[in-house]
C-alpha cells in the first residue's frame, strides 16, 4: 500500500481535548416514545375491557356499579352455550377446511412435478386481496337457495326442484371461510416444505425407507410443529372472524361470539356489559390459542428443518397424475377467484340483480357504476380509506422499527416484555379490539369519539404484531458489526439508526408498509363499531349497502375496489422492487 | 499510548449465568506499537477489544488513551463509543451494503462533531481510498468488491478520521490462505508507516508472531504471558502457551539437580536424562513439563559426534508438506514430532538419532 500520501512518518492525529463528559442522548426520547405508545395501544383497551365487563352501563342518572350480572346473563343461559358450541364447530370446521386444501396444494406446489405450479403459485395469492366481505357476498350471490347461480343452473340442468345448496347454513359459513383462509393455509405449510432438508428425507431413503415411510416417520414428524401452529393460527382467525357469521349466519340464527357481540352493541338499549362479557370469553380463547401458536413456532427452531435456507428439493414425478393435480389447481382457482369475481362482474351491470340469461344478457346496464361514482359518501370513504391505511402503516412501521431494534439488539432487562407487550394485540379479535377501543374513549372522553383518530389507533394496534414481524425478519439479517462500525465511525445512535438501521431494514420496511396498508384498507370488523356518518371507509359503504339490500350497487363498488386494490399491489411490488435494497 | 488496567467484564450468557470473559487484563501499549492479544476462542480477547471500543462495558477497571480516560470505573467514566474516535475494522468487515466505496469510507468525517466541508470529505477520503489503493473503485457499490477489498475499505474508513487507536477484530480470519498470507505484509507496512498505535486479536499464532510487536497470550479471561514475538515462541512461560504458540513435544519429568549454571538443569523424563534450559530457577525433585519444539528435535542417520541429549530411535511415520517433512519417531514407547527439511529420506522403521539442543528444551513447572 502506498503509504507515503498518508502523512507519512508522523503518529497519527494530535491529542485533542474532548469533551468527555456524558451528554443528553436523544435516544431515550425516541425510544421512550416508541415504549409507551406501544404500552399504551396494547394495554389500554384490554384493560378497560375487562373493567366494562364487571360494570352496569354508566347513563346519565346513575353511575357505573360493579356487577357480576354481565358473565351471569352471560353464563347463565342456554343460549350461551349454543353459541359456545356453534363457535368451536365453526372454527374447528372452517380452520381443517382451510387445512386441508392449503396442504394439498402445498404439497402438489412443491413436492411434485404438476404444470404450471410457479403460475399457480403467483394466482394463489390473489385471493388474499380480495376483502372477506366482498367474497362473502360473492358467494351468497353463488350458492344462496333463492337467488344463487349455481344453484339455479342446477336446478334447471337436472330439472329438480330444491336447491342443491343452502350457503346459509353452518356448512356453507365453513365453506365460504375455509377457501378464504386456505390461501393462507397454503402459504404456511408450503414454506413448511421449503425449508425443509430434502437430506433428511434422502437419508431416510438411503437407510431403506419406502416413500411411504418417509413421509409417515420423516416428513410429518418434522412438519408436526408447523402442521399444529398452522391449524392453531387458522382456528383462532375463524373464530375471530366477523363477515361471515354476521353475512350468512345471523339471517338464519347461527349465532357465534363476533355475531352476538355485534348484536349486543346494536341492540336498544345496546348492551355493552354483556358484549364484554362475551369479548372477554372469546378473548381468553383466543389467547390461548396465539400463546399455544407461538410457542410451537419458537420450538420449532428446536427441529432441524427450519434452517431458513433455501432448498430446492426433488419432486416426486408424477406421472400422467400431474394432469389431475393441475387441474385441482384449476378448479381451486375457479372457486376462489373466478367464481366470486365474476358473479360481482355481472351482477354489477344488472339494474335488479338476475340470474344470468339471453333475456338478462340484453338488459346489461352501467347503472350501477353511475349510481355508485356519485354515491354521496363515496368519495369521502375512499379518502378515509387511503388516509387512514397510509397513516397507519408509516406509524406502525416507524414505531416497530425502534421497537425490534430494542428487542433484537440491545441486552436491556425485559426487552422480552416489550415484545409481548408489542405482539399482545394479535390476540384481539378484531371487533373486540373496536369494542374496548369504543368502551374507553366513551369513557375517557379527549374528544377523539366520532373522528378518524379512534379508527386511526385501532387500526395502529390491530396491526402493529404484522408491521414488528416484518422488522424483525429483517432486523434478525442486519449484523450486530454494521451498527458498531457506524458507532465507532463517530456516529450517534439517531444517525446510525437514519442512516444504517433504516436503509438496511428497508426490505422489511417497504413489504411490512404493504402489507398493513392493504390489511388496513380491507378492514371492517374493528371500524364497524368505530365510524360515524363522516368517518366511513369503503369496506363501511360495502356494508351500507349491504344491509340497504343494494346487491347491484354493492356489485359495482366491489369489483372496482377490487381492481383498485389489485392494481396498488402491482405498484407497490414494484416500487418495493425499485426501491428495495439491492441484492 | 494505550493503557488498560485492572479490566474485568462479565455478562450473562443465554441461560442467564454468569460468564466471566476478562479478570484482570492489564498491559500497557506504547506510542506506535502493534499490541496483540493472542488466544483460543472464548478467552476474553474479543471482550477486551471491545471494552477498549466502549462497545462493551466492564464491570471494573480503567483504560486511558494518551492519557485521555475512556473508561474508568474507579472515577465513574464511561465515553460513549461514538466518541472515542478509534478507528475499528471489524472481524465481518461490516461495510454497509446500501452505500458506494466512496461513502463508507466517508461516513466517519460526515457523521463526526467536527463540521467539514464537501471538497474537505473529497480529499481525505480520496487521501485514504488511495493509501489502500481503492481510489479507482472509489464510485462502486461496496457489495461489489471482493473479500481482499473489502478489507481495506474497513482499514480505509478506520483510518480516515486519523484515530489515535486503531482496533482491528481478526481482520484477516475471513480471507483465503494466500491473500492472508499478502494482507498480512500490507498491514505491517502500512502499520510501521503510520505508526498508529494498533490493538490486533487473532487467535492465529503465525498472523500474532507475524505482525507484533509485543503479544499478550490470553486463556480463560486472563493474560498468561507478555512479550516480544520471539520471546513467546522461544521461552514460553507455561504449558498452556508453548502448547497454544506453535506445535510442541511435551515430556513430563523430575528436576535432578543444575547443570552447570545459567539456568542449566537435569531432568529425568520418560526418555531418560535431558539437560534443559529454565525461565524460573527450579528446585530438586519439582516436577516439570520440558517442552521441545518439532523443528528443535534434530534427526540424524549417523551418531552425533558430541553427545549431550542424544538418544536412538527409530521412524514410526511420514508426513510429506512439500517444503517440510513431519517424522515421528519413537524412543521406545514415547513418540515425538520432528520437524525435518524433505532431503532426509530414512524410510519407515529405520534407525535414527535424535538430538535436543538443551538451550531448546524449555523447562515450565508444572501446575
Amino acid at each position: 500500500m502506498q503509504t507515503d500520501v498518508l502523512h507519512k512518518g508522523t503518529a497519527f492525529g494530535a491529542p485533542a481535548a474532548p469533551d468527555d463528559r456524558p451528554r443528553f442522548e436523544w435516544a431515550w426520547i425516541v425510544i421512550g416514545a416508541c415504549v409507551l405508545v406501544t404500552m399504551y395501544l396494547a394495554l389500554i383497551p384490554l384493560g378497560f375491557l375487562i373493567w366494562q365487563s364487571f360494570f352496569t352501563p354508566q347513563t346519565a342518572e346513575k353511575a357505573a356499579q360493579f356487577t357480576f350480572s354481565n358473565y351471569s346473563e352471560a353464563y347463565g343461559s342456554s343460549e350461551t352455550w349454543r353459541l359456545f358450541r356453534n363457535s368451536l364447530i365453526y372454527a374447528l370446521g372452517t380452520s381443517t377446511f382451510s387445512f386441508v386444501v392449503g396442504t394439498g396444494l402445498a404439497w402438489m406446489n412443491e413436492r411434485t412435478n404438476t404444470p404450471f405450479k410457479t403460475f399457480f403459485f403467483a394466482l394463489s395469492l390473489i385471493p388474499l386481496i380480495i376483502p372477506s366481505i366482498l367474497f362473502t357476498v360473492a358467494w351468497i350471490l353463488l350458492a344462496s337457495p333463492k337467488i344463487g347461480i349455481v344453484n339455479l343452473a342446477i336446478k334447471d340442468f337436472l330439472g329438480i326442484d330444491t336447491p342443491l345448496f343452502d350457503i346459509y347454513s353452518m356448512a356453507g359459513m365453513i365453506w365460504i371461510d375455509g377457501l378464504h383462509y386456505s390461501p393462507m393455509a397454503f402459504l404456511l405449510m408450503s414454506a413448511n416444505f421449503r425449508s425443509m432438508d430434502p437430506a433428511l428425507e434422502e437419508s431416510a431413503m438411503m437407510s431403506g425407507a419406502n416413500v411411504l415411510q418417509v413421509a409417515w416417520r420423516v416428513t410429518l414428524r418434522l412438519s408436526w410443529p408447523a402442521i399444529f401452529a398452522t391449524i392453531l393460527i387458522l382456528f383462532v382467525r375463524a373464530i375471530e372472524s366477523f363477515e361471515v357469521p354476521a353475512l350468512v349466519g345471523l339471517p338464519v340464527g347461527i349465532q357465534v361470539f363476533t355475531s352476538s357481540i355485534y348484536q349486543a352493541v346494536h341492540r336498544y338499549p345496546s348492551q355493552v356489559g354483556l358484549a364484554s362479557a362475551y369479548a372477554v370469553t372469546l378473548l381468553a380463547i383466543t389467547t390461548v390459542g396465539v400463546y399455544f401458536q407461538s410457542r410451537l413456532s419458537s420450538r420449532g427452531s428446536k427441529y432441524a428443518t427450519m434452517t431458513g435456507k433455501g432448498f430446492r428439493p426433488r419432486h416426486i414425478d408424477l406421472g400422467r397424475w400431474r394432469w389431475f393435480t393441475a387441474s385441482i389447481f384449476i378448479v381451486y382457482f375457479l372457486l376462489i377467484v373466478i367464481l366470486p369475481f365474476t358473479v360481482l362482474l355481472w351482477s354489477s351491470f344488472q339494474k335488479f340483480y338476475s340470474v344470468p340469461s339471453w333475456q338478462a344478457l340484453h338488459n346489461l346496464t352501467l347503472d350501477p357504476y353511475r349510481f355508485i361514482l356519485t354515491y354521496p359518501s363515496l368519495l369521502r370513504s375512499v379518502w378515509n380509506s387511503l388516509l387512514l391505511s397510509v397513516a397507519t402503516a408509516t406509524v406502525i412501521m416507524l414505531v416497530t422499527s425502534v421497537i425490534c431494534w430494542i428487542v433484537v439488539k440491545t441486552k436491556l432487562k425485559g426487552r422480552w416484555i416489550l415484545d409481548n407487550i408489542a405482539s399482545l394485540p394479535m390476540v384481539f379479535p378484531g371487533l373486540v379490539l373496536g369494542l374496548s377501543i369504543m368502551i374507553f374513549y366513551l369513557n375517557v372522553d379527549v374528544g377523539i369519539y366520532g373522528t378518524m383518530w379512534i379508527m386511526f389507533i385501532a387500526y395502529v394496534t390491530r396491526f402493529m404484531p404484522y408491521g414488528l414481524r416484518y422488522n424483525t425478519t429483517s432486523m434478525l439479517q442486519i449484523h450486530k458489526e454494521l451498527e458498531e462500525s457506524a458507532a465507532m465511525s463517530g456516529a450517534s445512535w439517531a444517525t446510525t439508526f437514519r442512516r444504517i438501521i433504516l436503509p438496511l431494514l428497508k426490505p422489511g420496511l417497504v413489504a411490512g408498509f404493504i402489507y398493513v396498508m392493504i390489511v388496513s384498507i380491507r378492514e371492517l370488523s374493528s371500524s364497524i363499531l368505530l365510524y360515524s356518518p363522516g368517518t366511513e371507509v369503503v369496506s363501511i359503504v360495502i356494508w351500507e349497502l349491504w344491509e340497504n339490500g343494494q346487491y347491484v350497487e354493492l356489485s359495482a363498488l366491489g369489483v372496482l375496489f377490487i381492481l383498485a386494490l389489485f392494481v396498488l399491489v402491482m405498484v407497490a411490488q414494484w416500487l418495493g422492487k425499485k426501491f428495495g435494497v439491492k441484492e | 499510548m494505550l493503557r488498560v488496567e485492572g479490566l474485568y467484564t462479565e455478562y450473562p450468557n443465554e441461560k442467564g449465568e454468569i460468564v466471566r470473559a476478562a479478570q484482570d487484563v492489564t498491559f500497557t501499549v506504547p506510542e506506535g506499537k502493534l499490541f496483540t492479544l493472542l488466544g483460543p476462542s472464548g478467552c476474553g480477547k474479543t471482550t477486551t477489544l471491545r471494552s477498549i471500543a466502549g462497545l462493551e462495558k466492564p464491570r471494573a477497571g480503567e483504560i486511558a488513551v494518551n492519557e485521555r480516560i475512556v473508561y474508568s470505573s474507579s472515577k465513574r467514566v464511561f465515553v460513549a463509543p461514538n466518541r472515542r474516535g478509534f478507528g475499528m475494522v471489524f472481524q465481518s468487515y461490516a461495510i454497509w451494503p446500501h452505500m458506494t466505496v466512496f461513502e463508507n469510507a466517508a461516513f466517519p468525517l460526515q457523521v463526526g462533531e467536527k463540521r467539514r466541508s464537501r471538497q474537505e470529505i473529497r480529499d481525505k477520503v480520496m487521501r485514504v481510498l488511495t493509501a489502500v489503493q481503492l481510489d479507482h473503485l472509489a464510485d462502486r457499490e461496496a457489495t461489489k468488491l471482493s473479500g481482499g477489498q473489502q478489507q481495506r475499505l474497513a482499514l480505509a474508513r478506520a483510518l480516515v478520521m486519523e484515530p489515535q487507536l486503531l482496533l482491528l477484530d481478526e481482520p484477516l480470519s475471513n480471507l483465503d490462505a494466500k491473500l492472508r498470507e499478502k494482507m498480512r505484509f500490507e498491514l505491517k507496512r502500512l502499520q510501521r508507516d503510520l505508526r498508529i498505535t494498533t490493538i490486533y486479536v487473532t487467535h492465529d499464532q503465525s498472523e500474532a508472531l507475524a505482525l507484533s510487536h509485543e503479544i499478550a497470550v490470553m486463556n480463560e479471561g486472563r493474560i498468561i504471558q507478555i512479550g516480544s514475538p520471539r520471546d513467546i515462541y522461544e521461552r514460553p512461560a507455561s504449558a498452556f502457551v508453548a502448547d497454544f504458540v506453535g506445535s510442541t513435544n511435551f515430556l513430563d519429568g523430575d528436576v535432578l539437580g543444575p547443570d552447570g549454571g545459567d539456568g542449566r538443569y537435569r531432568v529425568r523424563t520418560e526418555i531418560g536424562e535431558v539437560s534443559v534450559h529454565a525461565p524460573e530457577a527450579l528446585r530438586a525433585h519439582e516436577k516439570v513439563l520440558v517442552s521441545v519444539r518439532p523443528e528443535d528435535v534434530e534427526l540424524t542417520e549417523a551418531k552425533p559426534a558430541n553427545g549431550v541429549n542424544v538418544w536412538e530411535a527409530t521412524v514410526d511415520q511420514k508426513v510429506f508438506l512439500g517444503e517440510v517433512v513431519d517424522f515421528q519417531v519413537k524412543l521406545g514407547a514415547r513418540a515425538l514430532l520432528s520437524r525435518q527439511h524433505p532431503s532426509l529420506r530414512t524410510p519407515i522403521g529405520h534407525a535414527i538419532y535424535v538430538q535436543l539442543n538443551p538451550e531448546k528444551c524449555v523447562a515450565l513447572r508444572a501446575a
